[in-house]
């Protein structure tokens, strides 16, 4: 009786999850279809024809802005944040494994970093930047935004991964006459390697995707997501669903390979 | 094999010890997340703390001690009614998030037999986050607009004589783009903290005869709490922080504190709009550390 109560539990539950996942994906199925909207079609279906159109006005400028542009700071900037989150999250995670005078204080300004509200950091890079005197932009203002976006995901995964990380490795290591560089290089790492990409997706995708924190920090150039914002208000053609199309589907090819680098690191990876 | 492996640990102590005073390793490993976080995060709040108490016209900043800044802000009706509105949206998207991510989380950890399929059922809820959140705004408007999806289907098996007006641009259609959003930040730690639970502690349950309600309420809800609460603290933060989705989500017809502060900062009324991002970020703090008092994270990690 019980195992009948069971599965009738598992397909009510399992119908909600298929639910959640068509809520998930149902709209953005939609801009996708609509992306191949006809000459003369509409922001909505009936599909109007199909056509390359709206996909072919991407490219030219007095459309949609500055698509090319944008893109390509946007997809500098995340490369940027992208190394720097690996890197410092790395190091602050391995700082976390010693006691050391306010490592307390420094994590929690990590989680405050995370849930002070976007546009009041975007306003305080602003000012700073302002009273300074120093010109706002994308490279500097906008990367330091991003940072303290990306930083704390990094370190709290980290913190997560060496939490579950047995010393016995390194002590073992050590015992066979390594060097504490070896160690970390020859052991630590590899053993890490699956985390560390992951938190360089993190740091990617987050600061592609990223444009609360940009709003006051980008200068006078446009990042990607700020391109976008502004063509909501003024924009009515599905040149618009394009361009969404287009920044989804780049977004699926990065988590796609990051996957695809995740597996092979792992599976290079001798049996632990 | 253990003794082994005892030994070395146990001679390293001392010496470890001996070093621990004069060691730098840690300090030089966290310097750069001190540095960028203290340049990027802890200045820049300082130094809106401070302009929130300067005098400005519409062309510059002068710097002053006033409490104007405060006064206008908390004086003034529109500001308690859009503060009103924020916490609306933020326990209903609470609400709603908690509830669709404890059972998509419970259905991955506890009816999905293989950790694999549960890994690539884990991802298909994960990808879309990685996705531009704006374009996932903008794709409800196919679905929910006038002539969407939603409305031509209900006219055309005749449910409805004619469209429903307020499915786009109206504050369903925040609450929805936000639970669209944010459900993921509930699902992800409230699944890691069921994949905690050891499974014999529902076996015993059931043993010592516990209906499936008595287990689920008193033994895999009070372990999930630390789950659920550090996805409440997500959820919580990123609602009273937002300002794109209330704005093209309802047309411009409703209000959230952050809009209010955008709108402030395009007009350049820089100390105005930091007046509100101190009495916001107060609240927001005040909030978390509400939560922090159930759970502590740094044990949950």
């Amino acid at each position: 009786m019980s195992h009948d109560k069971r599965t009738f539990e598992f397909y009510v539950l399992a119908a909600f999850f298929a639910l959640f996942v068509l809520f998930l994906y149902g709209p953005l199925s939609a801009i996708l279809i609509l992306s191949f909207q006809g000459e003369n079609g509409g922001l909505t279906f009936p599909l109007n024809g199909v056509s390359l159109h709206w996909f072919a006005n991407l490219f030219e400028r007095q459309a949609v802005g500055d698509f090319g542009g944008s893109f390509k700071r946007s997809f500098i900037l995340g490369l940027m944040v992208m190394i720097v989150t690996v890197v410092v999250s790395l190091l602050a995670g391995l700082a976390f494994r010693q006691k050391f005078r306010g490592a307390t204080a420094l994590f929690y300004l990590a989680v405050a970093s995370l849930v002070v509200p976007s546009i009041i950091i975007s306003l305080g890079i602003g000012v700073v930047f302002q009273q300074i005197g120093f010109r706002p932009a994308w490279y500097t203002s906008g990367f330091g935004a991003h940072l303290t976006w990306t930083l704390p995901f990094g370190v709290l995964i980290m913190f997560a991964v060496f939490n579950r990380f047995s010393p016995a490795y390194e002590e073992a290591a050590r015992d066979l006459g390594a060097t504490s560089w070896q160690t970390f290089a020859h052991v630590v790492l590899p053993m890490i390697a699956p985390s560390l990409i992951g938190v360089g997706l993190f740091g990617f995708t987050l600061s592609y995707d990223e444009f609360a924190r940009t709003l006051m920090t980008s200068g006078t150039f446009n990042t990607l997501p700020l391109e976008i914002y502004g063509m909501t208000t003024n924009v009515t053609t599905p040149v618009l669903y394009a361009l969404g199309t287009v920044t989804t589907v780049f977004s699926f090819l990065v988590i796609l390979l990051t996957l695809g680098a995740i597996a092979y690191v792992g599976g290079r990876r001798p049996r632990a | 094999m253990t003794v082994a492996l005892d030994q070395p640990v146990a001679a390293a102590k001392p010496a470890r010890r001996g070093r621990f005073s004069i060691n730098v390793v840690p300090y030089l490993q966290a310097a750069p997340l001190a540095l960028i976080l203290g340049a990027f995060l802890l200045l820049p709040i300082l130094m809106i703390a401070v302009v929130s108490f300067w005098d400005y016209d519409f062309a510059a900043m002068y710097p002053d001690f006033l409490t104007t800044n405060y006064a206008d802000t908390l004086g003034s009706w529109v500001t308690w009614k859009t503060y009103l509105n924020t916490l609306k949206y933020a326990g209903i998207v609470w609400a709603l998030t908690l509830f669709i991510g404890f059972w998509v989380a419970y259905f991955l950890a506890f009816h999905i037999r293989t950790t694999a399929m549960q890994m690539v059922l884990f991802l298909v809820c994960t990808v879309p986050f990685l996705t531009s959140n704006i374009i996932r705004m903008i794709s409800w408007i196919p679905v929910l607009g006038r002539n969407g999806l939603v409305n031509s289907t209900l006219v055309e098996i005749g449910l409805i004589p004619k469209p429903i007006e307020w499915l786009l641009y109206s504050e369903f259609a925040v609450v929805l783009a936000m639970v669209h959003l944010y459900t993921l930040f509930m699902v992800t730690p409230i699944f890691n903290t069921l994949m905690r639970i050891d499974k014999s502690l529902i076996e015993a349950a059931r043993d010592a005869g516990a209906s499936g309600w008595q287990v689920l309420w008193n033994v895999i809800i009070p372990l999930a709490k630390p789950g659920m609460a550090i996805g409440t603290i997500f959820v919580v933060t990123l609602v009273m922080a937002d300002f794109s989705t209330v704005q093209v989500m309802s047309g411009g017809q409703s209000a959230s504190v952050a809009l209010m502060m955008k709108n402030q900062m395009s007009l350049l009324q820089y100390p105005a709009a930091a007046a509100n991002a101190v009495v916001l970020l107060v609240l927001v703090l005040l909030m978390v550390a509400g939560i922090l008092r159930i759970v502590d994270i740094r044990k949950e990690l």
